[in-house]
């Protein structure tokens, strides 16, 4: 059987899709370092996009993604599931507050540095879009084998959230280019 | 070593591009560099499991889900479905969502300024968590089309969205689904995008007397198919 072809989520999923709030991942309860992050869609002239959604899906604090085809012998957390979504708001923003997720294993016995898995939609984008979310301040950036197979270190950097902070907590700015010059990079998987 | 088997690729033969003229809003928000080829690792055959908490009950009666105790206006129809992996294998415990206009072709939603009526007893937003063979089923009032700004005196035809799981990162997918014989179906440049005629022809639901209830509400079914396992020559593939 043939897959079903995917269609724009169009200007009003949110009747669908955020009525919840669904971008907080992380309760007091989970473990790890408390991150926020944040950044906007921007379209092919710059300018911010109001009705994107961004979902995420991380491992948690170990390195364990909640799922039965993780088999590592990593805890689990039973308060966190790994899972976000946000929709962008009318300045074009969207945000999670999570936790930064652990090293998960790569191909080849690889190691990937820590990141988030990220797919964005849009009205005006036909078939989602897959991205990842890395840290800007975790030196293992540089052996990941993802990161490595991106030739050009510009569009590499499209990929790394930059660490500020913001009333003393940690906030990773992460900004998506649906297109133009500093186009993020997107994924065929 | 962690085996991992991955998921076929996306078949881009099924899917629209990014980029199609005939959809406006497509052209400032396609990504127009190559995408980068990436071998599926353990994040992309995990994702999102979630468990049945995540469908209240009173999602998957679109009529009566509004919290007025009234029941919308409309043609009732009831909509089956299957949710399947390539090779037919049925994906059960996966959630969908869905949300449609109302009857008369207006979306609850503050965006929406279409000169029809809202209907006070009508939403459009429903929730589904497949049984063990992959079927969901909604009760709902077909949605009416609308008018946008894509291209001059440019309709919707009546479509119902759909968003779903499947077992893993990769197995996302959102979509919508027609209903048979409108009118407006060969000239909507959204359905126009995918770049087959048979990927078009599998948006359109069928029309199902089967599931029709006399006197009651008309029946139409739509299967879904999210990307299956690869196979590999060792597994066999007897099907």
């Amino acid at each position: 059987m043939k897959q079903t072809p995917s269609q724009t989520v169009g200007p009003f999923y949110s009747l669908g899709l955020t009525q919840k709030t669904m971008n907080l991942l992380a309760s007091d309860a989970t473990e790890g370092e408390k991150i926020r992050i944040e950044g906007y869609v921007f379209d092919g002239d710059g300018k911010p996009v109001p009705d994107a959604m961004v979902e995420i899906w991380q491992a948690n604090a170990y390195g364990r993604y909640n799922h039965p085809e993780d088999k590592q012998e990593k805890p689990l957390d039973p308060s966190f599931l790994g899972w976000g979504r946000s929709g962008t708001d009318k300045t074009g923003v969207f945000s999670f507050e999570t936790v930064k997720p652990g090293s998960v294993p790569g191909p080849d016995e690889s190691i990937q540095a820590p990141h988030i898995n990220v797919t964005v939609f849009a009205r005006g984008m036909l078939v989602h879009a897959y991205t990842r979310i890395y840290f800007g301040d975790e030196p293992a950036n540089g052996t990941d084998p993802v990161l490595s197979s991106i030739k050009s270190k510009t569009r590499r950097q499209t990929l790394i959230g930059a660490r500020e902070e913001k009333n003393g907590k940690p906030v990773y700015r992460f900004d998506i280019r649906l297109q133009g010059e500093n186009e993020t990079v997107f994924f065929d998987m | 070593m962690m085996e991992i088997k991955p998921y076929n690729p996306r078949d881009w033969k099924s899917h629209p591009p990014y980029r199609f003229e005939g959809y406006a809003s497509s052209m400032k928000r396609a990504p127009l560099k190559r995408l980068v080829k990436m071998k599926q690792t353990l994040s992309e055959i995990t994702g999102p499991l979630f468990g049945p908490e995540a469908v209240q009950s009173g999602d998957t009666d679109l009529t009566r889900n509004a919290g007025t105790d009234g029941e919308a206006m409309g043609e009732r129809v009831i909509i089956v479905g299957r949710v399947l992996e390539e090779d037919e294998r049925p994906v059960p415990n996966t959630l969908i969502e869905i949300w449609q206009a109302n009857a008369a072709g207006r979306y609850h939603h503050e965006v929406d300024q279409h000169r029809a009526p809202l209907d006070p007893n009508f939403i459009g937003a429903g929730s589904y968590m497949t049984n063990e063979k992959g079927e969901y089923r909604f009760l709902t009032v077909k949605p009416g089309p609308y008018p946008w700004l894509n291209h001059p005196n440019a309709w919707r035809p009546s479509h119902i969205h759909l968003s779903l799981f499947g077992p893993s990162f990769v197995t996302r997918l959102v979509t919508q689904f027609f209903f048979p014989g409108d009118p407006l179906i060969p000239m909507d440049p959204i359905l126009n995008s995918v770049p087959t005629k048979s990927g078009r022809q599998r948006l359109i639901a069928s029309y199902a007397h089967d599931v029709s209830e006399a006197e009651w509400a008309l029946g139409y079914r739509f299967d879904v198919v999210l990307r299956g396992r690869q196979q590999t020559p060792f597994e066999g593939n007897g099907r």
